[in-house]
């Protein structure tokens, strides 16, 4: 059963003006330009870019933490673009966010027991606080800390018990285990996927560490320049990329076996700026795949179904590198 | 990756040799003393990569920042028997003049983020002639034909428009090439380079690697490479030091550390890792935290995280003992001396 679909969705911002807001506006950023997807009830879809693809900006404009431009998001068939403040406020205790940073996601000054209980006074929720740290995995005894006392572990799991004390059905994990230490990131990750399965919770996580993600999604989505390149069931994507970018992207991560033999793919060049992205596909200017022609840069190939499940955004995803 | 030296004697002589480095802070409100470094050992050889890893806290920053004496004192202090040898001279006991003369020239260093390590207000080729003039007397016009030449070296498109260019111009890939020509102006023997593509995206961070390898064998130059990133060391160092709580507890060659990491931390770092090229799996994780560099654990510093340790651990530190498969092997941990003890408790 589908719980969260997502149509078309997009964001843009306008232009910064030159002259102190008095002269010409330059081009629109163009952060979320077309992204549609659909996440089944207690799956876990991984939403993979770089810097500026716009994997941030969906997560968020998908609560409504930002406006959209356009589109539409259904949330257990509830369109959440067209929700009046109250009953937008109700439905958000079914859909919550962890955010990257949990030192700049907490307030200094409320201790964690503050922290968790405001939601739930919000929401006029009856739940203890013992009982959420016990489930993210700290003791009683942290109730009456305030950040500063935590280790980045300890304030994201502060965090996750924020997102979980109003019971949601869904959670958008923003990078939530890109700060930590590889030791903590895996208890993170443990402990996100045991929560997961115990409260049968839906995830839309966000990352840029493909390695990460093939951990913990059911299906991964690949963003670059605002658009989805490449979707398909994480099995697929990792044993057999079709787009180009997601090729390269699986060759540049660093494998920790010396002795692993890897076609290495290093991309050339930087990702272009989303305020003026490049005409026809817009991956062409870094592409490497061998086959690229003057179509990649004049018509910018549609996401199309390539393989079973498995869709792709390039002209030549029949013919993979 | 060039061929790892074999340290033993008789082989290439060391260029820059750490021994029992001790760095410690001393913290406000008499919380007591960091003990960030104690006791730290190791060789660098003339061109090779060696890898220090640790995670956080570690130790290895205040490591490769102790070797340049860029230490801030107070709060921080190097210990009295600490030795930093480069090319037979103590940098430690080096009057001010003498040190600049190193620092920068023949030891270059690379930081993780380069907006901050870069002057806002001045072009960035600027910035790269600065060390030329300063340590090889180069003009001004000199000078600044050899920031244009860096910069072409390090992959800067267009440099004699870029030499102009200020910092917040460049994208973060680009600050980083810029910082890497900086460093490398000046022809250094030796290249710290702490986290240079920890803040960069993975696509660039494979730019950045592949630029330092073709670098070092043009230049020949030794690096001395600090990351958390075990993947970055196994693609990248010839051999490796791991830290943990301020001390080495493992080195080996590359290739022996993947193959067969000794220390229970070690072990548990690389099974904590999430892996492209293998089946999806739940992570191990280590339980627990490191502790406080203010507190640490009597006997073996990993004994509360350890799954192997019995009373011994907690009693007495062992010594870096020599693991016997390859030279240069060693690991801080008494399952050396008794392998039978490594069986996981229930």
């Amino acid at each position: 059963m589908t719980l969260v679909d997502v149509r078309d969705l997009v964001k843009h911002y306008a232009g910064e003006r030159s002259w102190f807001g008095l002269g010409r506006a330059r081009a629109p950023v163009r952060a979320v330009d077309g992204v549609s997807f659909t996440i089944a009830a207690g799956r876990t879809l991984g939403l993979v870019g770089e810097s500026g693809s716009g994997k941030t900006t969906v997560g968020r404009t998908m609560l409504r933490l930002q406006e959209p431009t356009s589109g539409k998001v259904l949330f257990a068939d509830n369109d959440v673009f067209g929700l009046d403040r109250d009953r937008l406020r109700a439905l958000r205790r079914r859909m919550q966010i962890v955010f990257q940073d949990p030192y700049g996601s907490l307030n200094p000054r409320m201790t964690v027991e503050d922290t968790l209980r405001e939601p739930l006074e919000i929401h006029g929720l009856k739940g203890a606080v013992t009982a959420l740290l016990d489930e993210v995995g700290l003791d009683a005894a942290f109730a009456k800390r305030y950040p500063h006392e935590l280790s980045g572990g300890q304030r994201q799991r502060v965090g996750i018990a924020r997102a979980l004390s109003v019971e949601p059905q869904f959670i958008v994990l923003d990078e939530p285990v890109s700060a930590l230490d590889v030791s903590v990131q895996a208890q993170v990750l443990n402990l996100l996927a045991e929560l997961q399965r115990k409260r049968r919770l839906t995830y839309l996580f966000i990352a840029h560490d493909l390695a990460v993600v093939k951990h913990i999604a059911d299906d991964v989505a690949v963003m670059y320049l605002g658009k989805i390149v490449e979707r398909a069931p994480a099995s697929r994507l990792y044993a057999g990329p079709r787009h180009p970018y997601t090729t390269s992207l699986l060759s540049a991560v660093p494998v920790p076996d010396p002795k692993a033999q890897r076609q290495r793919i290093v991309l050339q060049g930087e990702v272009p700026s989303p305020a003026s992205p490049p005409a026809g596909c817009p991956f062409h200017p870094r592409c490497p795949h061998p086959r690229k022609n003057e179509r990649c840069r004049t018509e910018p190939p549609a996401l199309r179904e390539v393989a079973t499940g498995q869709f792709a955004a390039c002209h030549f995803a029949e013919q993979p590198m | 990756m060039t061929t790892p030296p074999t340290p033993t004697p008789g082989a290439p002589p060391v260029l820059l040799r750490v021994r029992n480095l001790k760095t410690y802070f001393v913290t406000e409100h008499g919380k007591g003393t960091a003990r960030a470094v104690d006791d730290v050992s190791f060789e660098l050889y003339p061109g090779e990569t060696l890898g220090i890893v640790g995670e956080s806290g570690c130790g290895k920053t205040v490591t490769s920042l102790s070797i340049l004496r860029l230490v801030p004192e107070p709060p921080g202090h190097v210990l009295p028997g600490s030795l930093i040898e480069f090319e037979g001279r103590n940098l430690l006991a080096l009057p001010a003049p003498e040190l600049r003369a190193v620092r920068g020239n023949q030891i270059a260093m690379i930081f993780q983020e380069p907006m901050t390590s870069l002057n806002p207000v001045f072009t960035v080729g600027d910035q790269i002639a600065e060390a030329a003039i300063i340590h090889q007397h180069l003009s001004r016009k000199a000078a600044r034909a050899r920031a244009i030449e860096m910069l072409r070296l390090v992959g800067i498109p267009d440099p004699d428009e870029r030499v102009d260019h200020y910092p917040h111009q460049l994208s973060g890939g680009m600050r980083q090439r810029v910082m890497i020509a900086m460093a490398l102006v000046c022809h250094p023997k030796v290249l710290i380079a702490d986290e240079p593509t920890t803040a960069l995206d993975v696509t660039i961070q494979a730019q950045i690697l592949e630029l330092l390898d073709r670098l070092q064998s043009e230049l020949g130059m030794a690096v001395l490479l600090i990351t958390h990133d075990l993947g970055v060391v196994a693609g990248h160092a010839d051999r490796v030091v791991v830290m943990y709580a301020g001390r080495v507890v493992e080195t080996a060659p590359t290739d022996a550390l993947f193959e067969r990491p000794t220390h229970p931390y070690t072990e548990g770092l690389l099974a904590a890792v999430p892996r492209i090229d293998t089946p999806r799996a739940r992570l191990h994780a280590i339980p627990g935290q490191v502790p406080a560099a203010t507190a640490w654990p009597p006997g073996c510093r990993f004994h509360p995280r350890c799954p192997y340790a019995w009373e011994k651990c907690a009693a007495e530190e062992p010594p870096l003992l020599e693991v016997g498969d390859e030279p240069g092997h060693t690991a801080r941990c008494w399952l050396v001396s008794e392998p039978e003890r490594r069986v996981l408790k229930r």
